[in-house]
Protein backbone atom coordinates (compact mmCIF):
# COMPACT_ATOMS: atom_id res chain seq x y z
CA UNK A 1 0.00 0.00 0.00
CA UNK A 2 2.98 2.54 1.23
CA UNK A 3 4.77 2.25 -2.21
CA UNK A 4 1.44 2.84 -4.37
CA UNK A 5 1.64 6.68 -6.03
CA UNK A 6 -0.52 9.66 -4.73
CA UNK A 7 -3.12 9.50 -7.86
CA UNK A 8 -3.67 5.97 -7.50
CA UNK A 9 -4.37 6.27 -4.02
CA UNK A 10 -6.66 9.39 -4.46
CA UNK A 11 -8.50 7.55 -7.62
CA UNK A 12 -9.38 4.49 -5.28
CA UNK A 13 -10.28 7.13 -2.95
CA UNK A 14 -12.57 9.07 -4.92
CA UNK A 15 -14.32 5.56 -6.28
CA UNK A 16 -15.14 4.49 -2.66
CA UNK A 17 -16.57 7.58 -2.20
CA UNK A 18 -18.81 7.80 -4.88
CA UNK A 19 -19.98 4.10 -4.28
CA UNK A 20 -20.62 4.87 -0.76
CA UNK A 21 -22.00 8.24 -1.42
CA UNK A 22 -24.87 5.97 -3.91
CA UNK A 23 -25.21 3.78 -2.01
CA UNK A 24 -26.39 6.31 0.90
CA UNK A 25 -28.63 7.87 -1.33
CA UNK A 26 -30.02 4.92 -2.28
CA UNK A 27 -30.56 3.42 1.46
CA UNK A 28 -32.28 7.14 2.27
CA UNK A 29 -34.88 6.81 -0.47
CA UNK A 30 -38.47 4.86 1.20
CA UNK A 31 -39.95 2.30 -1.07
CA UNK A 32 -42.77 2.62 -2.34
CA UNK A 33 -45.17 0.20 -0.35
CA UNK A 34 -47.08 -3.18 -2.35
CA UNK A 35 -51.04 -2.21 -2.53
CA UNK A 36 -51.07 -5.68 -0.61
CA UNK A 37 -49.42 -4.33 2.44
CA UNK A 38 -51.27 -1.47 2.74
CA UNK A 39 -53.92 -0.64 5.95
CA UNK A 40 -57.61 -0.20 4.82
CA UNK A 41 -56.94 3.43 6.33
CA UNK A 42 -54.38 4.27 4.04
CA UNK A 43 -56.06 2.91 0.90
CA UNK A 44 -58.63 4.95 1.86
CA UNK A 45 -56.50 8.21 2.00
CA UNK A 46 -55.20 7.04 -1.24
CA UNK A 47 -52.27 6.05 0.27
CA UNK A 48 -51.80 3.86 -2.58
CA UNK A 49 -51.13 6.46 -5.32
CA UNK A 50 -47.78 7.14 -7.08
CA UNK A 51 -45.61 9.39 -4.57
CA UNK A 52 -43.61 12.20 -6.59
CA UNK A 53 -40.54 11.37 -4.36
CA UNK A 54 -36.57 12.19 -5.23
CA UNK A 55 -35.59 9.14 -7.73
CA UNK A 56 -33.08 6.70 -5.85
CA UNK A 57 -29.64 6.51 -8.25
CA UNK A 58 -30.23 3.48 -9.44
CA UNK A 59 -33.33 5.15 -11.63
CA UNK A 60 -30.90 7.95 -12.59
CA UNK A 61 -28.63 5.89 -14.03
CA UNK A 62 -31.22 4.00 -15.68
CA UNK A 63 -32.07 7.56 -17.15
CA UNK A 64 -28.63 8.43 -18.08
CA UNK A 65 -28.01 5.29 -20.38
CA UNK A 66 -31.31 5.42 -22.04
CA UNK A 67 -30.79 8.88 -22.73
CA UNK A 68 -27.12 8.56 -23.60
CA UNK A 69 -27.70 5.93 -25.75
CA UNK A 70 -29.61 7.85 -28.32
CA UNK A 71 -28.64 11.58 -27.09
CA UNK A 72 -29.76 13.29 -30.91
CA UNK A 73 -33.90 12.14 -31.39
CA UNK A 74 -36.38 14.92 -32.06
CA UNK A 75 -40.09 13.89 -31.06
CA UNK A 76 -41.57 17.41 -31.52
CA UNK A 77 -40.20 20.76 -29.95
CA UNK A 78 -40.82 19.37 -25.89
CA UNK A 79 -39.22 15.76 -26.32
CA UNK A 80 -35.72 16.25 -27.88
CA UNK A 81 -32.62 14.30 -26.81
CA UNK A 82 -30.20 15.73 -24.09
CA UNK A 83 -27.21 15.94 -26.82
CA UNK A 84 -29.59 18.10 -29.12
CA UNK A 85 -30.42 20.54 -25.88
CA UNK A 86 -26.72 20.67 -25.02
CA UNK A 87 -25.89 21.18 -28.43
CA UNK A 88 -28.00 24.38 -28.27
CA UNK A 89 -26.80 25.74 -25.01
CA UNK A 90 -22.94 24.99 -26.09
CA UNK A 91 -24.02 26.82 -29.44
CA UNK A 92 -25.30 29.92 -27.42
CA UNK A 93 -22.88 29.72 -24.99
CA UNK A 94 -19.39 30.16 -27.06
CA UNK A 95 -21.35 32.42 -29.96
CA UNK A 96 -21.77 34.95 -27.10
CA UNK A 97 -18.40 34.05 -25.37
CA UNK A 98 -16.42 34.53 -28.87
CA UNK A 99 -18.19 37.57 -29.39
CA UNK A 100 -17.09 39.02 -26.00
CA UNK A 101 -13.90 37.96 -26.67
CA UNK A 102 -13.75 39.72 -29.78
CA UNK A 103 -14.41 43.03 -28.45
CA UNK A 104 -12.63 42.48 -24.54
CA UNK A 105 -9.43 41.38 -26.07
CA UNK A 106 -8.83 44.28 -28.05
CA UNK A 107 -10.06 46.21 -25.97
CA UNK A 108 -8.59 44.81 -23.14
CA UNK A 109 -4.99 45.71 -25.12
CA UNK A 110 -5.58 49.59 -25.49
CA UNK A 111 -7.33 50.02 -21.94
CA UNK A 112 -3.52 48.32 -20.79
CA UNK A 113 -1.58 49.89 -23.01
CA UNK A 114 -2.93 53.56 -22.27
CA UNK A 115 -3.43 55.28 -18.63
CA UNK A 116 -5.93 57.35 -20.33
CA UNK A 117 -7.68 54.94 -21.85
CA UNK A 118 -8.05 52.77 -18.49
CA UNK A 119 -9.13 56.08 -16.13
CA UNK A 120 -11.61 56.96 -18.85
CA UNK A 121 -13.34 53.70 -19.21
CA UNK A 122 -12.55 52.34 -15.42
CA UNK A 123 -15.99 54.39 -14.58
CA UNK A 124 -18.31 52.41 -16.45
CA UNK A 125 -16.68 48.90 -16.19
CA UNK A 126 -17.15 49.37 -12.75
CA UNK A 127 -20.47 50.34 -12.93
CA UNK A 128 -21.81 47.47 -15.79
CA UNK A 129 -19.59 44.80 -13.78
CA UNK A 130 -21.60 43.98 -10.74
CA UNK A 131 -25.00 43.78 -12.95
CA UNK A 132 -26.42 40.11 -13.13
CA UNK A 133 -26.66 39.45 -16.10
CA UNK A 134 -30.18 38.17 -16.11
CA UNK A 135 -31.07 41.75 -15.45
CA UNK A 136 -30.58 42.50 -18.83
CA UNK A 137 -32.61 40.05 -20.00
CA UNK A 138 -35.91 42.01 -20.24
CA UNK A 139 -34.11 45.08 -21.79
CA UNK A 140 -32.61 43.07 -24.29
CA UNK A 141 -35.40 40.86 -25.16
CA UNK A 142 -37.25 44.22 -25.93
CA UNK A 143 -34.62 45.59 -27.89
CA UNK A 144 -33.49 42.50 -29.89
CA UNK A 145 -36.85 41.14 -30.07
CA UNK A 146 -35.68 37.58 -30.48
CA UNK A 147 -35.47 35.00 -27.36
CA UNK A 148 -32.80 33.26 -28.99
CA UNK A 149 -30.37 36.36 -29.64
CA UNK A 150 -31.25 37.45 -26.49
CA UNK A 151 -30.04 34.45 -24.40
CA UNK A 152 -26.64 34.66 -26.65
CA UNK A 153 -26.66 39.14 -25.73
CA UNK A 154 -26.64 37.70 -21.85
CA UNK A 155 -24.13 35.61 -22.62
CA UNK A 156 -22.01 38.02 -24.23
CA UNK A 157 -22.36 40.87 -21.04
CA UNK A 158 -21.19 38.06 -18.86
CA UNK A 159 -18.11 36.99 -19.95
CA UNK A 160 -16.68 40.29 -21.28
CA UNK A 161 -15.77 41.36 -18.01
CA UNK A 162 -13.23 38.71 -16.67
CA UNK A 163 -11.57 38.97 -20.07
CA UNK A 164 -11.43 43.23 -20.46
CA UNK A 165 -10.14 43.20 -16.94
CA UNK A 166 -7.73 40.46 -17.07
CA UNK A 167 -6.81 41.73 -20.66
CA UNK A 168 -5.77 45.25 -19.38
CA UNK A 169 -3.92 44.17 -16.11
CA UNK A 170 -1.72 41.31 -18.32
CA UNK A 171 -1.03 44.15 -20.83
CA UNK A 172 -0.14 46.28 -17.71
CA UNK A 173 1.43 44.38 -16.14
CA UNK A 174 3.94 43.37 -18.84
CA UNK A 175 7.81 43.91 -17.41
CA UNK A 176 9.00 47.15 -18.71
CA UNK A 177 12.35 45.66 -19.82
CA UNK A 178 10.97 42.93 -22.45
CA UNK A 179 8.98 46.17 -23.51
CA UNK A 180 12.88 47.54 -23.35
CA UNK A 181 13.93 44.27 -25.43
CA UNK A 182 11.62 44.80 -28.13
CA UNK A 183 12.56 48.75 -28.44
CA UNK A 184 16.09 48.25 -28.20
CA UNK A 185 15.29 45.82 -31.40
CA UNK A 186 13.65 47.81 -33.19
CA UNK A 187 10.15 46.27 -33.16
CA UNK A 188 7.27 47.89 -34.55
CA UNK A 189 4.29 48.60 -32.58
CA UNK A 190 2.67 45.54 -34.32
CA UNK A 191 5.30 42.92 -33.79
CA UNK A 192 6.19 44.28 -30.36
CA UNK A 193 2.30 43.47 -29.48
CA UNK A 194 2.69 40.15 -31.13
CA UNK A 195 5.60 39.19 -30.01
CA UNK A 196 6.15 40.53 -26.63
CA UNK A 197 3.06 42.24 -24.91
CA UNK A 198 0.41 39.17 -26.07
CA UNK A 199 3.06 36.29 -24.78
CA UNK A 200 3.65 37.92 -21.72
CA UNK A 201 0.22 38.54 -20.44
CA UNK A 202 -1.47 35.79 -22.42
CA UNK A 203 -1.38 33.33 -19.10
CA UNK A 204 -3.35 36.21 -17.63
CA UNK A 205 -5.41 36.98 -20.74
CA UNK A 206 -6.23 32.96 -20.94
CA UNK A 207 -7.31 32.76 -16.90
CA UNK A 208 -9.66 35.21 -17.59
CA UNK A 209 -11.15 33.35 -20.86
CA UNK A 210 -11.32 30.48 -18.14
CA UNK A 211 -13.51 32.58 -15.58
CA UNK A 212 -15.72 33.86 -18.05
CA UNK A 213 -16.70 30.38 -20.11
CA UNK A 214 -17.19 29.69 -16.35
CA UNK A 215 -19.86 32.43 -15.35
CA UNK A 216 -21.16 31.75 -19.12
CA UNK A 217 -21.63 28.21 -18.69
CA UNK A 218 -23.52 29.26 -15.08
CA UNK A 219 -25.88 31.58 -16.60
CA UNK A 220 -26.50 30.12 -20.00
CA UNK A 221 -29.10 27.67 -17.33
CA UNK A 222 -30.40 30.32 -15.80
CA UNK A 223 -30.67 32.27 -19.01
CA UNK A 224 -32.77 29.44 -20.93
CA UNK A 225 -35.36 28.93 -18.46
CA UNK A 226 -36.15 32.05 -19.01
CA UNK A 227 -36.20 32.30 -23.30
CA UNK A 228 -37.51 28.44 -22.79
CA UNK A 229 -37.95 26.91 -26.35
CA UNK A 230 -34.01 24.96 -26.16
CA UNK A 231 -31.56 23.95 -24.20
CA UNK A 232 -30.30 22.39 -21.37
CA UNK A 233 -31.70 25.03 -19.25
CA UNK A 234 -35.20 25.16 -20.68
CA UNK A 235 -34.58 21.03 -19.92
CA UNK A 236 -34.43 21.34 -16.72
CA UNK A 237 -37.06 23.45 -16.26
CA UNK A 238 -39.45 21.35 -18.42
CA UNK A 239 -38.86 17.93 -16.83
CA UNK A 240 -39.51 19.83 -13.90
CA UNK A 241 -42.97 20.77 -14.77
CA UNK A 242 -43.17 17.22 -15.88
CA UNK A 243 -42.27 16.16 -12.89
CA UNK A 244 -39.81 13.70 -13.98
CA UNK A 245 -37.16 14.29 -11.48
CA UNK A 246 -34.80 11.61 -12.31
CA UNK A 247 -34.32 13.87 -15.65
CA UNK A 248 -34.12 16.24 -13.00
CA UNK A 249 -31.08 15.59 -11.49
CA UNK A 250 -29.80 13.49 -14.88
CA UNK A 251 -29.79 17.00 -16.59
CA UNK A 252 -27.95 18.81 -13.70
CA UNK A 253 -25.12 16.27 -14.16
CA UNK A 254 -25.03 16.48 -17.48
CA UNK A 255 -24.84 20.86 -16.89
CA UNK A 256 -21.71 19.54 -14.34
CA UNK A 257 -20.46 17.69 -16.96
CA UNK A 258 -20.56 19.56 -20.21
CA UNK A 259 -19.04 22.81 -17.63
CA UNK A 260 -15.60 20.81 -16.35
CA UNK A 261 -14.80 19.81 -20.20
CA UNK A 262 -15.11 23.28 -21.42
CA UNK A 263 -12.91 24.70 -17.89
CA UNK A 264 -10.82 21.77 -19.11
CA UNK A 265 -10.36 23.00 -22.41
CA UNK A 266 -8.99 26.08 -21.12
CA UNK A 267 -6.71 24.18 -19.10
CA UNK A 268 -5.11 23.00 -22.00
CA UNK A 269 -4.77 26.55 -23.58
CA UNK A 270 -3.38 27.50 -19.98
CA UNK A 271 -0.63 25.59 -19.94
CA UNK A 272 -0.04 25.66 -23.65
CA UNK A 273 0.35 29.55 -22.70
CA UNK A 274 2.41 29.76 -19.09
CA UNK A 275 6.09 30.45 -18.87
CA UNK A 276 8.19 30.68 -15.58
CA UNK A 277 10.74 33.29 -15.56
CA UNK B 1 40.94 67.89 -30.65
CA UNK B 2 38.70 65.79 -33.50
CA UNK B 3 35.05 64.21 -32.52
CA UNK B 4 35.14 60.97 -31.32
CA UNK B 5 33.31 58.07 -32.11
CA UNK B 6 30.76 58.53 -29.54
CA UNK B 7 30.02 62.25 -27.95
CA UNK B 8 28.07 62.64 -24.78
CA UNK B 9 28.05 66.45 -24.53
CA UNK B 10 26.93 68.24 -21.77
CA UNK B 11 24.46 65.60 -20.36
CA UNK B 12 22.16 66.76 -17.30
CA UNK B 13 20.09 64.71 -15.47
CA UNK B 14 17.75 66.22 -12.79
CA UNK B 15 14.35 64.84 -11.36
CA UNK B 16 11.64 66.57 -9.37
CA UNK B 17 12.21 65.83 -6.14
CA UNK B 18 8.84 65.54 -4.46
CA UNK B 19 9.40 69.01 -2.73
CA UNK B 20 8.69 71.03 -5.98
CA UNK B 21 12.28 71.37 -6.46
CA UNK B 22 14.89 69.64 -8.91
CA UNK B 23 17.09 66.92 -7.79
CA UNK B 24 20.14 66.91 -10.15
CA UNK B 25 21.96 63.45 -10.69
CA UNK B 26 24.39 64.79 -13.18
CA UNK B 27 25.63 68.13 -14.47
CA UNK B 28 27.36 68.96 -18.14
CA UNK B 29 28.98 65.72 -18.31
CA UNK B 30 31.07 65.16 -21.19
CA UNK B 31 33.25 62.38 -22.86
CA UNK B 32 33.89 60.28 -25.22
CA UNK B 33 34.84 57.06 -26.76
CA UNK B 34 36.65 55.63 -29.61
CA UNK B 35 35.41 53.08 -31.96
CA UNK B 36 36.33 49.73 -30.95
CA UNK B 37 37.05 51.13 -27.71
CA UNK B 38 36.20 49.17 -24.44
CA UNK B 39 35.52 51.64 -21.58
CA UNK B 40 33.74 50.96 -18.01
CA UNK B 41 32.43 53.48 -15.85
CA UNK B 42 32.84 52.61 -12.35
CA UNK B 43 30.69 54.80 -9.76
CA UNK B 44 28.98 54.36 -6.19
CA UNK B 45 25.45 53.91 -6.57
CA UNK B 46 22.95 56.88 -7.33
CA UNK B 47 25.51 58.39 -9.58
CA UNK B 48 23.54 57.79 -12.33
CA UNK B 49 25.46 55.19 -14.13
CA UNK B 50 22.24 53.56 -15.28
CA UNK B 51 20.91 56.87 -16.43
CA UNK B 52 23.91 57.39 -18.71
CA UNK B 53 23.40 53.93 -19.89
CA UNK B 54 19.62 54.16 -20.66
CA UNK B 55 20.19 57.45 -21.94
CA UNK B 56 22.68 55.71 -24.42
CA UNK B 57 20.48 52.96 -25.28
CA UNK B 58 17.48 55.51 -25.68
CA UNK B 59 15.68 54.18 -23.38
CA UNK B 60 15.71 57.82 -21.00
CA UNK B 61 16.07 61.28 -22.44
CA UNK B 62 18.80 63.39 -21.03
CA UNK B 63 17.17 66.52 -19.32
CA UNK B 64 20.12 68.18 -21.09
CA UNK B 65 22.56 67.60 -23.16
CA UNK B 66 23.28 65.33 -26.40
CA UNK B 67 24.77 61.98 -27.44
CA UNK B 68 25.98 62.03 -30.63
CA UNK B 69 27.62 58.75 -32.38
CA UNK B 70 28.99 58.07 -35.49
CA UNK B 71 27.98 61.71 -36.79
CA UNK B 72 24.02 61.48 -35.75
CA UNK B 73 22.66 62.54 -32.27
CA UNK B 74 20.97 59.35 -30.75
CA UNK B 75 17.23 59.84 -30.54
CA UNK B 76 15.30 56.82 -29.36
CA UNK B 77 16.36 53.18 -29.23
CA UNK B 78 18.21 51.78 -32.31
CA UNK B 79 19.38 48.70 -33.61
CA UNK B 80 22.94 50.26 -33.38
CA UNK B 81 23.06 50.24 -30.03
CA UNK B 82 22.81 46.62 -28.39
CA UNK B 83 21.72 46.46 -24.70
CA UNK B 84 22.74 43.48 -22.16
CA UNK B 85 20.58 44.07 -19.21
CA UNK B 86 21.16 42.97 -15.97
CA UNK B 87 18.41 40.81 -15.65
CA UNK B 88 15.37 39.97 -17.29
CA UNK B 89 16.57 40.53 -20.89
CA UNK B 90 15.38 37.52 -22.05
CA UNK B 91 11.79 36.62 -23.15
CA UNK B 92 10.86 33.73 -21.06
CA UNK B 93 8.48 32.15 -23.19
CA UNK B 94 11.21 32.07 -26.13
CA UNK B 95 13.78 29.12 -26.49
CA UNK B 96 17.70 30.20 -26.04
CA UNK B 97 17.74 29.83 -29.80
CA UNK B 98 14.56 32.13 -30.47
CA UNK B 99 15.81 34.82 -28.09
CA UNK B 100 18.30 35.49 -30.56
CA UNK B 101 16.86 34.52 -33.63
CA UNK B 102 13.89 37.01 -33.18
CA UNK B 103 16.87 39.44 -32.57
CA UNK B 104 18.57 38.40 -36.22
CA UNK B 105 15.75 38.52 -38.12
CA UNK B 106 14.75 41.80 -37.01
CA UNK B 107 18.40 43.02 -37.54
CA UNK B 108 18.93 41.83 -41.01
CA UNK B 109 15.31 41.43 -42.24
CA UNK B 110 16.13 40.19 -45.77
CA UNK B 111 17.93 37.18 -44.55
CA UNK B 112 16.64 33.81 -45.01
CA UNK B 113 15.63 31.51 -42.53
CA UNK B 114 18.23 29.40 -42.96
CA UNK B 115 20.89 32.29 -42.35
CA UNK B 116 19.02 33.64 -39.66
CA UNK B 117 19.57 30.34 -37.47
CA UNK B 118 23.06 29.02 -38.53
CA UNK B 119 24.27 33.39 -37.93
CA UNK B 120 22.34 32.77 -34.46
CA UNK B 121 23.72 29.06 -34.15
CA UNK B 122 27.36 30.74 -34.19
CA UNK B 123 26.91 33.25 -31.64
CA UNK B 124 25.65 30.82 -29.14
CA UNK B 125 28.71 28.61 -29.61
CA UNK B 126 30.78 31.65 -29.66
CA UNK B 127 30.03 32.15 -26.15
CA UNK B 128 30.39 28.35 -25.25
CA UNK B 129 26.93 27.29 -25.00
CA UNK B 130 25.90 24.22 -26.95
CA UNK B 131 23.90 22.69 -29.14
CA UNK B 132 21.61 20.68 -26.67
CA UNK B 133 20.97 24.23 -24.91
CA UNK B 134 19.51 25.84 -27.69
CA UNK B 135 16.20 24.90 -27.17
CA UNK B 136 15.62 25.26 -23.67
CA UNK B 137 13.64 28.45 -22.55
CA UNK B 138 15.45 30.84 -20.21
CA UNK B 139 14.11 28.76 -16.44
CA UNK B 140 15.85 26.05 -17.58
CA UNK B 141 19.53 27.69 -17.92
CA UNK B 142 21.79 28.91 -15.18
CA UNK B 143 22.28 32.48 -14.74
CA UNK B 144 25.26 32.14 -16.26
CA UNK B 145 24.09 30.44 -19.37
CA UNK B 146 21.09 33.04 -19.41
CA UNK B 147 23.81 35.72 -19.72
CA UNK B 148 25.54 33.88 -22.17
CA UNK B 149 22.46 33.97 -24.31
CA UNK B 150 22.25 37.67 -23.59
CA UNK B 151 25.90 38.62 -25.17
CA UNK B 152 25.33 36.31 -27.82
CA UNK B 153 22.22 37.78 -29.16
CA UNK B 154 24.01 41.55 -28.61
CA UNK B 155 27.10 40.26 -30.53
CA UNK B 156 25.18 38.58 -33.46
CA UNK B 157 22.82 41.70 -34.13
CA UNK B 158 26.71 43.43 -34.44
CA UNK B 159 25.52 47.08 -32.51
CA UNK B 160 27.87 50.06 -33.30
CA UNK B 161 27.93 50.50 -29.58
CA UNK B 162 27.45 47.32 -27.39
CA UNK B 163 26.28 48.55 -23.45
CA UNK B 164 26.58 46.38 -20.90
CA UNK B 165 24.85 47.19 -17.57
CA UNK B 166 26.29 45.44 -15.09
CA UNK B 167 25.90 42.13 -16.95
CA UNK B 168 27.07 39.61 -14.44
CA UNK B 169 26.18 41.55 -11.32
CA UNK B 170 23.53 39.02 -10.49
CA UNK B 171 26.24 35.89 -11.11
CA UNK B 172 28.32 34.31 -8.49
CA UNK B 173 32.21 34.80 -8.44
CA UNK B 174 33.57 31.82 -10.27
CA UNK B 175 30.93 32.13 -12.87
CA UNK B 176 31.23 35.92 -13.27
CA UNK B 177 35.15 35.01 -13.96
CA UNK B 178 34.40 32.25 -16.56
CA UNK B 179 31.82 34.39 -18.67
CA UNK B 180 34.05 37.25 -18.47
CA UNK B 181 36.93 35.10 -20.13
CA UNK B 182 34.33 34.71 -22.99
CA UNK B 183 33.31 37.77 -23.40
CA UNK B 184 37.05 38.70 -23.93
CA UNK B 185 36.92 35.93 -26.21
CA UNK B 186 34.05 37.55 -28.46
CA UNK B 187 35.30 40.70 -28.06
CA UNK B 188 38.53 40.11 -29.38
CA UNK B 189 37.12 39.00 -32.72
CA UNK B 190 35.43 41.97 -33.53
CA UNK B 191 35.90 45.71 -33.58
CA UNK B 192 32.78 45.97 -31.00
CA UNK B 193 32.95 49.53 -29.16
CA UNK B 194 31.50 48.71 -25.72
CA UNK B 195 30.09 50.70 -22.99
CA UNK B 196 29.80 48.52 -19.30
CA UNK B 197 28.46 49.33 -16.08
CA UNK B 198 30.00 47.15 -13.16
CA UNK B 199 30.60 47.84 -9.55
CA UNK B 200 33.97 45.02 -9.73
CA UNK B 201 37.38 46.93 -10.23
CA UNK B 202 38.81 43.96 -10.99
CA UNK B 203 36.43 43.16 -13.53
CA UNK B 204 36.53 46.76 -15.13
CA UNK B 205 41.12 46.19 -14.89
CA UNK B 206 40.13 43.24 -16.51
CA UNK B 207 38.18 43.96 -19.66
CA UNK B 208 38.41 47.96 -20.29
CA UNK B 209 40.64 50.06 -22.03
CA UNK B 210 39.77 53.00 -20.45
CA UNK B 211 37.96 53.14 -16.91
CA UNK B 212 35.82 56.41 -16.22
CA UNK B 213 35.81 57.28 -12.50
CA UNK B 214 32.33 59.03 -11.55
CA UNK B 215 31.80 61.22 -8.32
CA UNK B 216 29.11 60.80 -5.94
CA UNK B 217 25.81 62.14 -6.59
CA UNK B 218 23.60 64.84 -6.58
CA UNK B 219 25.48 66.52 -9.11
CA UNK B 220 27.89 63.44 -10.18
CA UNK B 221 30.13 64.05 -12.74
CA UNK B 222 32.51 61.95 -14.63
CA UNK B 223 35.88 63.28 -12.75
CA UNK B 224 38.56 60.78 -14.27
CA UNK B 225 39.58 58.52 -17.22
CA UNK B 226 42.10 55.82 -16.38
CA UNK B 227 43.74 54.06 -18.83
CA UNK B 228 44.29 50.70 -18.10
CA UNK B 229 48.26 50.46 -19.44
CA UNK B 230 48.00 46.70 -19.29
CA UNK B 231 48.41 44.84 -22.91
CA UNK B 232 45.98 42.57 -24.01
CA UNK B 233 45.07 39.81 -24.83
CA UNK B 234 44.84 39.61 -20.51
CA UNK B 235 43.40 36.82 -18.80
CA UNK B 236 42.88 36.72 -15.27
CA UNK B 237 45.61 34.77 -14.19
CA UNK B 238 48.26 36.71 -15.61
CA UNK B 239 46.99 39.95 -15.32
CA UNK B 240 47.29 40.23 -11.81
CA UNK B 241 51.51 39.79 -12.44
CA UNK B 242 51.64 42.76 -14.15
CA UNK B 243 53.31 45.63 -12.18
CA UNK B 244 50.66 48.08 -13.32
CA UNK B 245 47.78 46.18 -11.91
CA UNK B 246 47.98 46.77 -8.34
CA UNK B 247 48.95 50.38 -9.00
CA UNK B 248 45.86 51.06 -11.22
CA UNK B 249 43.83 49.53 -8.24
CA UNK B 250 45.19 51.08 -5.77
CA UNK B 251 44.13 54.39 -7.49
CA UNK B 252 40.54 53.20 -8.56
CA UNK B 253 40.09 51.98 -4.62
CA UNK B 254 41.71 55.13 -3.47
CA UNK B 255 39.05 57.03 -5.79
CA UNK B 256 36.26 55.19 -5.00
CA UNK B 257 36.75 55.41 -1.40
CA UNK B 258 38.05 58.88 -0.74
CA UNK B 259 38.34 61.37 -4.14
CA UNK B 260 34.36 60.29 -5.61
CA UNK B 261 33.17 61.93 -1.72
CA UNK B 262 35.95 64.47 -1.93
CA UNK B 263 34.93 65.70 -4.97
CA UNK B 264 31.38 65.38 -5.00
CA UNK B 265 28.85 68.60 -5.28
CA UNK B 266 27.82 70.55 -7.75
CA UNK B 267 30.77 72.87 -9.96
CA UNK B 268 31.03 75.93 -11.76
CA UNK B 269 32.70 74.26 -15.03
CA UNK B 270 29.97 74.89 -18.16
CA UNK B 271 31.05 71.26 -18.94
CA UNK B 272 32.26 69.17 -16.93
CA UNK B 273 35.41 66.49 -18.88
CA UNK B 274 37.01 63.68 -16.98
CA UNK B 275 41.18 64.45 -16.74
CA UNK B 276 42.97 61.63 -18.14
CA UNK B 277 44.90 59.70 -16.06
CA UNK B 278 47.87 57.31 -17.18
CA UNK B 279 49.37 54.67 -14.88
CA UNK B 280 52.36 53.05 -16.34
CA UNK B 281 55.14 51.61 -13.89
CA UNK B 282 56.87 49.97 -17.33
CA UNK B 283 57.89 53.21 -18.86
CA UNK B 284 60.74 54.61 -17.02
CA UNK B 285 59.96 57.99 -17.31
CA UNK B 286 56.53 58.42 -15.77
CA UNK B 287 57.14 56.68 -12.07
CA UNK B 288 54.03 59.03 -10.52
CA UNK B 289 50.78 59.24 -11.66
CA UNK B 290 50.68 61.83 -14.62
CA UNK B 291 47.50 63.44 -15.39
CA UNK B 292 47.19 65.15 -19.10
CA UNK B 293 44.35 67.52 -20.29
CA UNK B 294 42.29 66.16 -22.43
Amino acid sequence: MTDMSVNKRAAILSFILLIGGLLLWEAAIPGQKAVGELTEYERLTGGGAQKAGVPPPSQVLEKAWEQLSDPFYDAGPNDKGIGIQIGYSIYRVLAGYFLAALIAIPLGFLIGMSPVAYKALNPFIQVLRPISPLAWMPLALFIIQDSETSAIFVIFICSIWPMLINTAFGVAGVRKDWVNVARTHELGALRTAFMVILPAAAPTIVTGMRISIGIAWLVIVAAEMLVGGTGIGYYVWNEWNNLDLTSVIFSILMIGVVGMALDAMFGVLQRFVVYSE
Amino acid sequence: MTTPFLSVERLSQRYPDGEGGQTTIFENASFGIERGEFVVILGHSGCGKSTIMNILAGLAEASEGVVIMDGKEVSGPSLDRGVVFQNYSLLPWLSALKNVTFAVAARYPDWSKDQVLSHSKKHLEMVGLSADVFHRKPSQLSGGMRQRVSIARAFSISPKLLLLDEPFGALDALTRGTIQDELLKVWAGTNQTVFMITHDIDEAILLADRILLMTNGPFARVAESVEITIPRPRNRIEIVEHPNYYAIRNHLVQFLGKHSKELAGPTDAVENRPETVRIDKTAPAARSPKKLAV
